[in-house]
């Protein structure tokens, strides 16, 4: 396969709003077709970073290359990005058809050919039945596919879209989830999606970046993302991880209570320095048959059945906080826990990541 | 929502405001209209037979010539104070959210002088030797004062003037409430800052604009201070011509049928403003019932 060509290269930059610097010397590339997440906690500048990209703010510094020109100071009419809003935005006062057709009106195509691309559009977001409608008859969904058929008739090189699914319940996001990422693949449009929520990038995204305080702190693919966090911060903010809190040694953590957890020690850690061990409760077993170079035992603390699989808190010495294991419906059904009981842990040191705290 | 009281008892509490209603606006309206239909007395009494010859003069050229010129004075003042009032609520809305009512306030502080003394000063202000004349010849201007004073666009002034606050506040409200995104949203689907402005922030917006001028439309019309103060008696509206009848000319019914047909025309405006925010409203609210359904 030939390397992906970069649609987007976002070249080390900064914006400030007086003294808060919302985006701090952030670079990376977007490539073509792919479905990327700026993901972080709010205010960590990924909102900042799309408007930026959008052409509603203007960097103190650095470029932002779209095929290799600068757009950084591209007023938002003039360039080939288009932003789906988070409240939506769609104008009021005029029909579907109209908030649809407002973009190629003002690129002044012939009217047949907007007739033509609109209907189309329409027809892939399953808007024809509403094309007549105002935007306060429609329900949030409808209305959320308005933004999107609005941003995409224009066949924008870059599709922004700021939290896409933060105004739909639970159920509709999942749904939506899945119906984003066949509309990108159908279109063929580069997608950047900004959102909070770590489950929704991690489902949608082909590659992702985790922004925290302005900064960029990793990335790379979902899986990559997941199995090999770049940091403490990352490592907590997506999924659901064990920390183990102590001082680095060769081979692995010394814990405060003495025990030693076992894993890859990073380079950059000295021996003797604060540091945390993780291990992702999936990969965490219940009574091991074999021998697992690390191991504990507690007590059952609280448990959660969720059909799929059982998580377990479990009261264990290594940290304060209780020791969280998902075991699989079926391995609980060969041998049931209930509260209160004694269980023996164990995780491989291969799955164990460790980082400076 | 639960009504605060029964019905019997919460159209109990509107009694009062009816009583006052009835008889400091139905009667005096209700005699002023009745005196439309007699005759002027030989002495500037009147006589009470029933004749329609004063709705006839009303139409009389040299009368509706005052109605028409009323209109268009009016109608100018009109056009101006939204033009300006609807760019200073602009201004006030764009402004930070802490400064705004600041700004309203110092919008609206002229109203709390009396309208006589602020026309009064505009007349300082106009004058031969006033304000202005002083200040040209301060940059070195020798020629004849400019005649400002009892001129129509004094009036205009005047008018503008005294009822621009009101633009301000009626275009004010829906550009405050106006989400800053949907102009972002025009911007980048490709239209300019014109555009975005005639297609968008306009329309949304209209509303505001109509009942701002319809105040300032309907106000100016009737109004006879401003264009005796500034105009000198030069510029006659329907106002001062109500005016003499009643106290110059003693002709209280011919008085009475040219204030009739002054109400009718603000009555006019303010229903035809009345019908339009309606069927705007009805159409949200038929939408909202369709989205509910």
């Amino acid at each position: 396969m030939s390397e992906p060509r970069t649609l987007l290269a976002i070249d080390n930059v900064s914006k400030n709003f007086g003294r808060v610097t919302a985006v701090d010397g952030i670079s990376l590339d977007i490539r073509e077709n792919e479905f990327f997440a700026l993901l972080g906690p709010s205010g960590c500048g990924k909102t900042t970073l799309l408007r930026m990209l959008a052409g509603f703010e203007t960097p103190n510094d650095g470029r932002i290359l779209l095929d290799g020109r600068d757009i950084a100071r591209t007023p938002p009419n003039k360039r080939p990005v288009n932003l789906m809003f988070q409240s939506y935005a769609l104008f009021p006062h005029m029909s579907v058809r109209a908030n649809v057709s407002y973009g190629l009106e003002m690129e002044r195509l012939p009217a047949s050919e907007i007739r033509s691309r609109v209907d189309a559009i329409l027809a892939t977001t399953e808007l024809v039945p509403f094309a007549d409608r105002k935007p306060e008859q429609l329900s949030g969904g409808q209305k959320q596919r308005v933004a999107l058929a609005r941003a995409l008739v224009k066949r924008p090189r870059l599709l922004l879209l700021d939290e896409p699914l933060g105004a739909l319940d639970k159920k509709l996001r999942g749904a939506m989830q899945l119906e984003l990422k066949r509309l990108q693949h159908e279109v063929g449009i580069t997608f950047v999606i900004v959102t909070h929520d770590q489950e929704e990038s991690l489902v949608m995204a082909d590659r992702m970046a985790v922004l925290k305080d302005g900064k960029l702190l990793q990335c790379d693919t979902p899986h990559a993302v997941y199995e090999h966090p770049a940091d403490r911060f990352v490592a907590d903010f997506i999924g659901v991880m064990n920390f183990v809190a102590g001082k680095a040694a060769a081979d692995g953590v010394l814990a405060a209570n003495g025990e030693r957890i076992s894993g890859k020690v990073p380079a950059t850690l000295t021996h003797g320095a604060a540091a945390v061990a993780s291990v992702r409760p999936e990969r965490v077993r219940l009574f091991p048959s074999d021998e697992t170079a690390n191991r504990t035992s507690g007590t059952v603390e609280a448990l959660a059945y969720q059909g799929l699989d059982l998580q377990l808190h479990v009261r264990t010495a290594l940290s304060p906080k209780p020791f969280l294991v998902r075991v699989t419906a079926d391995a609980a059904d060969r041998r049931p826990v209930s509260l209160g009981d004694q269980v023996e842990l164990g995780w491989d040191a291969a799955d164990v990541r460790i980082f400076a705290e | 929502m639960h009504s605060v009281a029964p019905p019997s008892r919460s159209s109990l509490l509107m009694a009062p405001a009816l009583a006052w209603l009835a008889a400091l606006m139905v009667v005096p309206c209700a005699l002023v209209l009745a005196l439309a239909f007699f005759r002027r007395g030989i002495y500037g009494g009147i006589d009470y037979t029933f004749t329609l010859e004063n709705f006839g003069l009303v139409f009389d050229p040299l009368y509706a010539g005052i109605f028409l010129g009323s209109a268009r004075i009016a109608g100018t003042a009109t056009l101006i104070a939204v033009v300006i009032g609807y760019a200073a609520a602009y201004a006030i809305a764009a402004a930070p959210r802490r400064l705004q009512p600041i700004f309203l306030f110092f919008a609206v502080l002229p109203f709390w002088s009396n309208y006589l003394i602020r026309t009064y000063a505009w007349i300082v202000l106009l004058n031969r030797e006033g304000l202005i004349t002083q200040l040209l010849r301060w940059f070195g201007y020798t020629g004849e004062p400019p005649s400002m004073l009892y001129t129509e666009g004094a009036v205009i002034a005047g008018l503008v003037y005294n009822y621009l606050p009101f633009v301000i506040l009626a275009c004010y409200a829906p550009l405050s409430r106006l989400n800053p995104e949907l102009a972002e949203a025009s911007r980048d689907l490709g239209a300019s800052a014109v555009t975005t402005f005639r297609r968008v922030i306009l329309p949304l917006t209209v509303p505001g604009i109509a009942a701002g001028a319809v105040f300032v439309f309907v106000l100016s019309i009737g109004n006879f201070v401003t264009p005796a103060l500034l105009g000198g008696g030069r510029f006659q509206m329907i106002g001062n011509l109500v005016y003499d009848q009643f106290l110059t000319a003693n002709d209280w019914p011919f008085g009475a049928a040219l204030a009739m047909a002054l109400i009718a025309i603000m009555l006019l405006v303010l229903m035809a403003q009345a019908l339009a925010a309606d069927r705007a409203s009805g159409r949200a609210a038929e939408a909202k019932g369709n989205a509910d359904g």
